[in-house]
């Protein structure tokens, strides 16, 4: 397998790890202080993640970190040395969007699209856990993600479309 | 955050000594409350020690009957797991009302319990408190304290412990066990945190280099009759103004045994035998959970804006016990 070397050459402070981030493996150098969503940001150039408070409110920064939903501004990335991590770049399959992304699409479940990777990662994430199956469960377990155009309702209906659709979580 | 060093441990003695030579050293699992803080720059450690990788995160029955959670099981893992469901149903309830599923499956149940108050003047670099720097003053007790404590405050912290979990594990009659350089031991819930008296910058009673290392359930999990009622400011992910843990056992229509723990109103999660003692042989009615409320709060003070905290811990107490024995309240 190919492996990718991340942006930042490596200073004496910096320790190197290897994230496995969309199927591609890649060996970073990153300070102890470096958070997951820097290192994948700044360090990987993976963008689509994104900063909203960095302080775990709003969920934004929301990715897959071995199947699991998590706030990657709160995760460091040297304590995840070896993970297996899914941003928003790397839920597409072969060119064909995943159910989630369709849904938000169909739902019209945006308006300025800033939480929006935040919000498809943690629904994967939901469907996943698979807790939710009516709208109150699914406003309950997407507590995390908070948007900001109020795009709440259309939210809800494309993540019950891609639970109702039963290859949401399949697809990852 | 400022610049650290960084240790990664894989055996639980190996993570005592790591704390225990270098007293800028904290241990991290989930960070969710600690790098928070570090970005805050209220936290700067000059090591942190990486314990995710130790032995710690099973999920198992005791020789007792009980549960013995790891320090490590994450949240999610604890409310999830099918015997917290069955057989103490208070505290998936009570985790679950607590965060966010993404927190929730970063946050350890080690750090959970030392998770720290979310007075917002601690955080507030800008402002005196005693927690954050001894002797600095106290900005809330004539600022801003809504969300503040009613019960057990001092004149030097009136923060609150805020925790959901932590709640239903006092109510629950929990264990800590911990293991540091004198070795192993195990904490009754109810000592592990403190009130903030003249040292509110300590939150617990854990000494230097002591390390979580499970939380011990008793065989009674009050699955028949329980109830977590939580009070916040909005529908979900947001700290509690007020919580109650109440349990019941009940024989006929009468407590053979009550417990209630209250979240949100002081220093660490509020329990009061007595009151509870008042409640034994009463008949199971709301004029039996009343008086018990009112004995609950008989010594709260309010400081201005939180005073309304006071009925409000009073209704949600009443509101717990109609829960748990089954009456609508």
């Amino acid at each position: 397998m190919t492996i990718h070397t991340g942006m930042h050459a490596a200073p004496a402070s910096e320790t190197q790890i290897i994230l496995k981030v969309n199927g591609a493996v890649w060996r970073l150098a990153v300070a102890p202080w470096t958070s997951l969503l820097d290192a994948l940001r700044d360090h990987l150039g993976l963008t689509g993640t994104k900063k909203g408070c960095d302080h775990g409110q709003c969920g934004a920064c929301t990715v897959l970190v071995n199947g699991t939903r998590i706030n990657s501004c709160l995760a460091l990335a040297i304590m995840k040395d070896g993970a297996e991590i899914t941003t928003i770049e790397g839920l597409a399959q072969e060119g064909r969007l995943h159910p989630v992304q369709q849904a938000f699409i169909d739902q019209d479940a945006l308006q300025c699209g800033y939480c929006t990777p935040g919000q498809i990662c943690s629904a994967v994430g939901l469907i996943r856990e698979a807790r939710a199956t009516t709208p109150e469960g699914i406003r309950e377990l997407m507590s995390g993600n908070l948007c900001r155009c109020g795009a709440y309702p259309q939210i809800v209906a494309a993540i019950l479309q891609a639970i109702q659709l039963g290859t949401g979580a399949g697809a990852e | 955050m400022n610049p650290f060093s960084y240790t990664r441990v894989t055996e639980v003695a190996e993570a005592v000594e790591a704390i225990s030579s270098d007293t800028s050293a904290r241990f991290i699992a989930g960070g969710t409350n600690l790098l928070d803080l570090m970005k805050e720059r209220v936290e700067q450690p000059g090591r942190l020690v990486d314990i995710t990788h130790l032995p710690l995160g099973e999920i198992e029955v005791t020789a007792r009957g009980g549960l013995r959670l790891g320090a490590l099981a994450t949240n999610t893992e604890v409310a999830y797991h099918r015997l917290v469901e069955r057989r103490y149903p208070l505290l998936s309830k009570a985790i679950l009302a607590g965060a966010s599923p993404q927190l929730r499956n970063m946050a350890s149940v080690g750090g959970y319990l030392l998770q720290r108050t979310r007075c917002m003047y601690f955080y507030d670099r800008a402002t005196p408190c005693n927690k954050r720097i001894p002797g600095t003053g106290c900005s809330a007790i004539d600022g801003v304290n809504r969300a503040h404590a009613i019960l057990g405050t001092s004149e030097h912290c009136i923060a609150t412990h805020p925790s959901d979990m932590c709640v239903a594990l006092a109510a629950l009659d929990a264990r800590v066990l911990v293991t540091g350089p004198g070795g192993e031991r195990s904490i009754p819930f109810g000592d592990l945190h403190r009130l903030p008296g003249e040292t509110p910058e300590l939150d617990t009673t854990l000494g230097r280099g002591e390390l979580i290392i499970a939380v011990e359930l008793p065989p009674d999990g009050f699955a028949a009759h329980h109830a977590y009622v939580k009070i916040r400011e909005r529908a979900s992910y947001a700290f509690a103004l007020v919580s109650v843990a109440a349990v019941l056992r009940l024989e006929g229509g009468s407590v053979a045994e009550a417990r209630i723990a209250l979240g949100g109103v002081a220093h660490k999660p509020w329990r009061d035998r007595r009151v509870e003692a008042l409640l034994h042989g009463r008949p199971a009615t709301r004029e039996s959970f009343w008086a018990a409320a009112e004995a609950m709060l008989r010594d709260a003070r309010g400081f201005g804006h939180n005073d309304f905290k006071i009925e409000l811990a009073k209704r949600a107490i009443v509101r717990a016990f109609a829960q748990a024995s089954g009456a609508s309240a």
